[in-house]
């Protein structure tokens, strides 16, 4: 088994005759089995990485006499059960009027090719844009603060959309995390959680029901 | 290369330098471990490619699947001080040595007044409290219509205690000239994937009623090469 190194200290040259070799012999089995059995436990109950968080600011609510449903470009991303998602562009109607035709729901799910892809080509532009800024900075021919004010300012663009997420009762927190974690990822720098309205509950129950 | 004739029996094995090993890695687990007692609840929170560290100094609302929430300040100090204070707002006493084992505590999810009750219980009858009121861990109550909003107080109570906590600290480490580095408290909310967000709307509008807007949702990292990074 394992030694301890012996004859410590001496220094003579090819001196002393090792004659107690035998007794310095130590079996470090138990302690080894020991050392083993924390080392397992430790092991085991570490917490490696504290945990990760996103950071998300909700929307303050208005004041009472004001109406919010004034957004340009908005597109209205709307969860409900069975980890569905529809979505409408543009004003909500509930009617067709003189300004256009009735809003009609579009589904899309959590697979690549379909929220990933959409929100790809919505911000096609803004996102070859801070794409294009990112290479510069890369190349260092960007100060890191002018290359964070330009990200910021091509996110809020006013042309770029905003996108407005609301959720039904049935919705699972989990189905929310990932729609902004897809817009996280698609570099989408204006998206807000609202309260559903009637009409568009009224229009999911429609699409769930009819499916 | 010749080999040496064994002498039978069990070979002689140099183990000094694994034991050595051995041990340096239990002193580092050892040192770097650090105990916390188990959460009143377990819940899964849904992955993200969030990468912002939950701050060490925050207020967590846990919302398990069945939707009932549970409360939990790290700072000792502020949670000692909030305890006092929702004590004497809701009538209800603590005792000197119940106060301390408090501050010790996660989170929690029972209502106030079965609250000495369960800080006095012992960790494994936890799980299955009851209390006086026979409701047990039903989370911490957030009725807005009887009203028995205690969550809405503890948030408000909590928050302004770690807040004046913090600033204490920092305005004694100036007065001392010393270097000051905590962080300002935060809001953090850690939510099961599977809970409706029904309910996770209902907490955060006790929040945003608080006028608190900003979160830390905690979330668990993206596994695997799935995520695209387009900016990069």
């Amino acid at each position: 088994m394992a030694e301890i190194a012996e004859g410590g200290g001496g220094s003579h040259k090819g001196g002393k005759k090792r004659a107690k070799k035998q007794s310095t012999r130590m079996d470090m089995t138990p302690m080894v089995d020991l050392a083993f059995l924390l080392l397992t436990f430790f092991v085991l109950t570490a917490t490696f990485s504290k945990p990760k968080s996103m950071e998300l600011t909700f929307p303050a609510p208005p004041p009472i006499d004001q109406k919010i449903d004034q957004v340009k470009n908005g597109i209205t991303i709307l969860l409900t059960k069975e980890d569905r998602i529809f979505y409408y562009e543009g004003e909500l109607r509930p009617e067709a009027d003189d300004k256009g035709p009735k809003t009609t729901l579009t589904e899309l799910n959590f697979s690549q090719g379909s929220l990933h892809k959409y929100l790809l080509e919505k911000n096609k532009v803004m996102q070859d844009q801070i794409k294009a800024l990112t290479v510069k900075h890369d190349n260092k021919q960007l100060e890191d603060t002018t290359y964070k004010r330009l990200v910021r300012e091509r996110k809020s663009d006013k042309e770029s959309y905003t996108y407005l997420i609301k959720t039904d009762d049935q919705a699972t927190y989990k189905n929310v995390i990932d729609v902004i974690d897809e817009l996280n990822i698609n570099v989408v720098g204006k998206y807000v959680m609202v309260d559903i309205l009637k009409p568009e509950m009224d229009m999911i129950n429609e699409k769930v029901g009819a499916n | 290369m010749s080999k040496k004739p064994s002498k039978g029996g069990a070979p002689v094995l140099d183990m000094t330098p694994m034991v050595d090993l051995a041990f340096l890695l239990v002193t580092f687990f050892m040192l770097t471990a650090s105990f916390r007692m188990a959460e009143p609840v377990v819940v899964d929170p849904p992955s993200s490619i969030g990468q912002v560290d939950l701050p060490d100094n925050h207020i967590l609302v846990t919302i398990d699947e069945k939707g009932r929430s549970f409360f939990g300040i790290t700072n000792t100090t502020a949670k000692r001080e909030a305890l006092i204070e929702m004590s004497a707002k809701y009538k209800v006493p603590f005792t000197e040595a119940q106060i301390v084992k408090f501050t010790g505590l996660p989170s929690f999810g029972v209502d106030i007044k079965d609250l000495p009750a369960y800080i006095d219980a012992k960790e494994e009858a936890r799980k299955t409290f009851r209390g006086p009121s026979g409701r047990g861990q039903t989370g911490i109550p957030l009725d807005t219509i009887t009203p028995n909003n205690q969550l809405k107080d503890w948030i408000a109570i909590g928050g302004k205690k770690a807040v004046e906590t913090y600033n204490s600290a920092k305005a004694t480490a100036q007065k001392k000239n010393q270097a000051f580095k905590a962080e300002k408290p935060r809001y953090a909310i850690k939510c099961a994937a599977t809970t409706k967000y029904i309910y996770v709307k209902e907490v955060v509008k006790n929040f945003t009623d608080l006028k608190i807007y900003q979160f830390n949702l905690i979330t668990s990292l993206e596994g695997g090469g799935t995520v695209i990074n387009p900016t990069k």
